[in-house]
């Protein structure tokens, strides 16, 4: 990504000799583009325990209104920002592509902890989407479970960094006739259909889940179950203890 | 629906009812959370809660782990109050092991559950006042006491919400001499915070006829519904599980149980502001009782390092704890192998919202919004 393409449209000598004579010079881009990331209106939507964190960053330690943030929009037609703030299931994917699709251009899209980047520790739950990144453009991903309200500021000064390299002339959202709409999946009998939107994001060729995350969690099928009624075992350790173990079926 | 607005002869206007929809993308419905509501005018004739918005397959994941495993998915339950969770999946497998816990570490449990009952009884009166009306501004008072306390969280677990402290047997680290030091300051300060804002707030005349008669809640549904926590306390039942189950050291303790007379929302608003005034209590007794000594059980010293091998015997167990919210409580069944058998959880918040309809008809759509804000609800516990 480009961050710097605006830098050094102005020199920086001879803007510093002209603000010593109280002139500011500038590009209509810069100009343009200081206004709109010292305004960022993010979305008051939350999804799961990083919403919290999010809450906590708009409060008055972290004070998110240094960045001018502040202001939290309950409409997606009034918010630039969308915070995806937690564990997207499911069943809430079409909302959040729906709202998504309702934001006025520009928009920006934080994922904010794991859960929203790659479905985090709730991976192997049957309702879990393994990534909200599948369906709509993100511009800054933010790990962590949940990431600290630092983290977040963090993303923000990214994201406004972003912000800073964009053109007026070339974005894509300035152009004629843009409608950015992404499909919105449905809930089907065999999960959403569709699975993904293949414009923003492509299975990957290798897994690599194995190698760098550990291993997935087996859900087996259990069959039989524990005869309770069985005299109680005695108090013994219970590591020492030898169980009848039924072996059980894989099946993922 | 296909009613015209006439004007009848006895004057008044018979009108359309109104089917709308709050949530799940909505501020005041703290998550996702859906009601599909029937008005009639302003007057809210139906209502029904949607749910299953953030179900995480909590217990599947739980049954296919090994036990120690499980104890972070239990944070993420009710995010508000990881240590209580923390506590009672602690509680459900010492009941199923027999592990006895060393007396330090029960009083660490004590004290962490109660400031953890602070802030989730803070940050609550905070978002019902921003559900009604005043917004954000009590939200940053409770949260700037919220901060003191999680600072203690993450000096003793090292997260800040998050914290996967608790360990069968015991706790994962001790609680340094600072710690202790940073406690107590909190402990003293909190009173004088609680007076600021009750001042602000108690006697507050909007909040009063806002609140007050507003969704009462009788004693006999709320037992009937099995209602638990400050919601039933607030409709006048005496029942707190801390007292009725005594379960770890809560017997030692000094501390009385608030509660309501009518069971609107203004008492469940008081009776959270008095309950931390005795959490506080509990707090200082813990403070000056806590004794020097170890914070592991001893029988489970092999499995601190391979937590993998980490077999309770056969059989089934089932312990509660007065979380925040209400009772809460995870019943477990092992078969003997390293992954229980099945593991459910009885989320609080999940039972206390079975009875929003009753609270909520005949009032106003701004009251419903009201009334859920007092329910106390977090939907990492509603769905699982
Ligand atoms: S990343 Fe962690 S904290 Fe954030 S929503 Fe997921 S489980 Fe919760």
């Amino acid at each position: 990504m480009g961050l710097t393409q605006n830098a050094t449209v102005v020199d920086d000598g001879l803007k510093s000799e002209l603000s010593k004579k109280g002139i500011v010079v500038t590009t209509m881009n810069e100009l343009y583009n200081w206004g709109r990331r010292s305004s960022i209106w993010p979305m008051q939507f939350g999804l799961a325990c990083c919403a919290i964190e999010m809450i906590a960053t708009a409060c008055a330690r972290y004070d998110i209104a240094r960045f001018g943030a502040e202001l939290f929009r309950a409409s997606p037609r009034q918010s630039d920002l969308m915070i995806v703030a937690g564990t997207v299931t499911k069943k809430m994917t079409p909302q959040v592509v729906r709202l998504y699709n309702q934001m006025a251009e520009p928009k920006y899209l934080i994922t904010m902890g794991a859960c929203s980047i790659a479905g985090g520790p709730f991976i192997d739950g049957y309702n879990v989407l393994r990534g909200i990144d599948r369906f709509i453009p993100v511009d800054v991903h933010l790990p962590g479970c949940p990431p600290r309200p630092e983290a977040l500021l963090y993303g923000l000064m990214e994201l406004q960094k972003k912000i800073d390299s964009q053109v007026i002339e070339k974005t894509e959202w300035y152009q004629k006739g843009l409608t950015r709409e992404f499909p919105i999946p449905e809930l089907g009998p065999r999960g959403l259909v569709p699975k993904f939107n293949p414009e923003v994001w492509q299975p990957r060729e290798v897994d690599h889940r194995k190698e760098r995350y550990g291993q997935p969690i087996v859900i087996r099928r259990k069959a039989k179950a524990p005869d309770l009624d069985a005299a109680p075992a005695p108090p013994r350790p219970a590591a020492a203890k030898p169980q009848p173990t039924q072996p059980p079926k894989p099946t993922v | 629906m296909e009613k015209t607005v006439t004007l009848q002869d006895s004057g008044a206007i018979d009108t359309q009812t109104l089917d709308i929809n709050i949530g799940p993308q909505h501020p005041s419905t703290h998550g996702v959370f859906r009601m599909n509501m029937k008005l009639d005018g302003e007057t809210v004739v139906s209502l029904k809660p949607v749910m299953g918005y953030l179900h995480r397959n909590h217990e599947q994941i739980a049954e296919n782990m090994f036990y120690l495993g499980s104890m972070p998915y239990t944070d993420r339950l009710d995010y508000f109050n990881s240590m209580t969770n923390n506590f009672v999946y602690a509680l459900t497998v010492e009941k199923l092991a027999q592990i006895e816990v060393p007396e330090r570490a029960d009083y660490i449990r004590v004290i962490m559950s109660e400031l953890t009952r602070l802030v989730n009884h803070v940050s609550v009166t905070g978002f019902l006042l921003n559900d009604l009306g005043a917004f954000f501004t009590p939200v940053l008072y409770a949260f700037r006491e919220r901060e003191r306390i999680l600072d203690i969280f993450e000096e003793v677990s090292g997260a800040r919400m998050m914290c996967n402290y608790f360990r069968f047997g015991g706790v994962k680290y001790d609680l340094s001499g600072e710690a202790l030091v940073a406690i107590k300051d909190v402990v003293s300060r909190f009173p004088k915070f609680l007076d600021e804002y009750e001042k602000l707030l108690t006697k507050n005349e909007i909040l009063c006829m806002r609140c007050q008669n507003v969704g009462i809640l009788s004693p006999e549904l709320a037992i009937s519904a099995s209602i638990t926590g400050p919601m039933l306390r607030a409709s006048g039942v005496n029942y707190d599980i801390r007292k009725v189950d005594n379960y770890s050291i809560y017997d030692r303790f000094k501390f009385r149980v608030p509660l309501g007379k009518v069971g609107d929302v203004y008492d469940r608003y008081y009776v959270r502001i008095l309950e931390m005034r005795e959490s506080l209590k509990i707090l200082e007794q813990a403070l000056k009782e806590i004794p020097a000594g170890e914070i592991m059980a001893k029988k489970m010293a092999p499995f601190v390092k391979a937590p993998r091998n980490f077999k309770p015997p056969l059989g089934e167990s089932y312990a509660r704890v007065e979380a925040p919210k209400g009772e809460l409580g995870i019943y477990i069944v092992s078969d003997g192998t390293p992954q229980p058998w099945r593991y459910h959880v009885r989320a609080p918040s999940f039972i206390n919202l079975t009875i929003l309809e009753d609270l909520c008809v005949g009032h106003k759509v701004a009251d419903a919004v009201v009334i859920l804000g007092s329910v106390d609800i977090v939907l990492g516990e509603v769905d699982r």
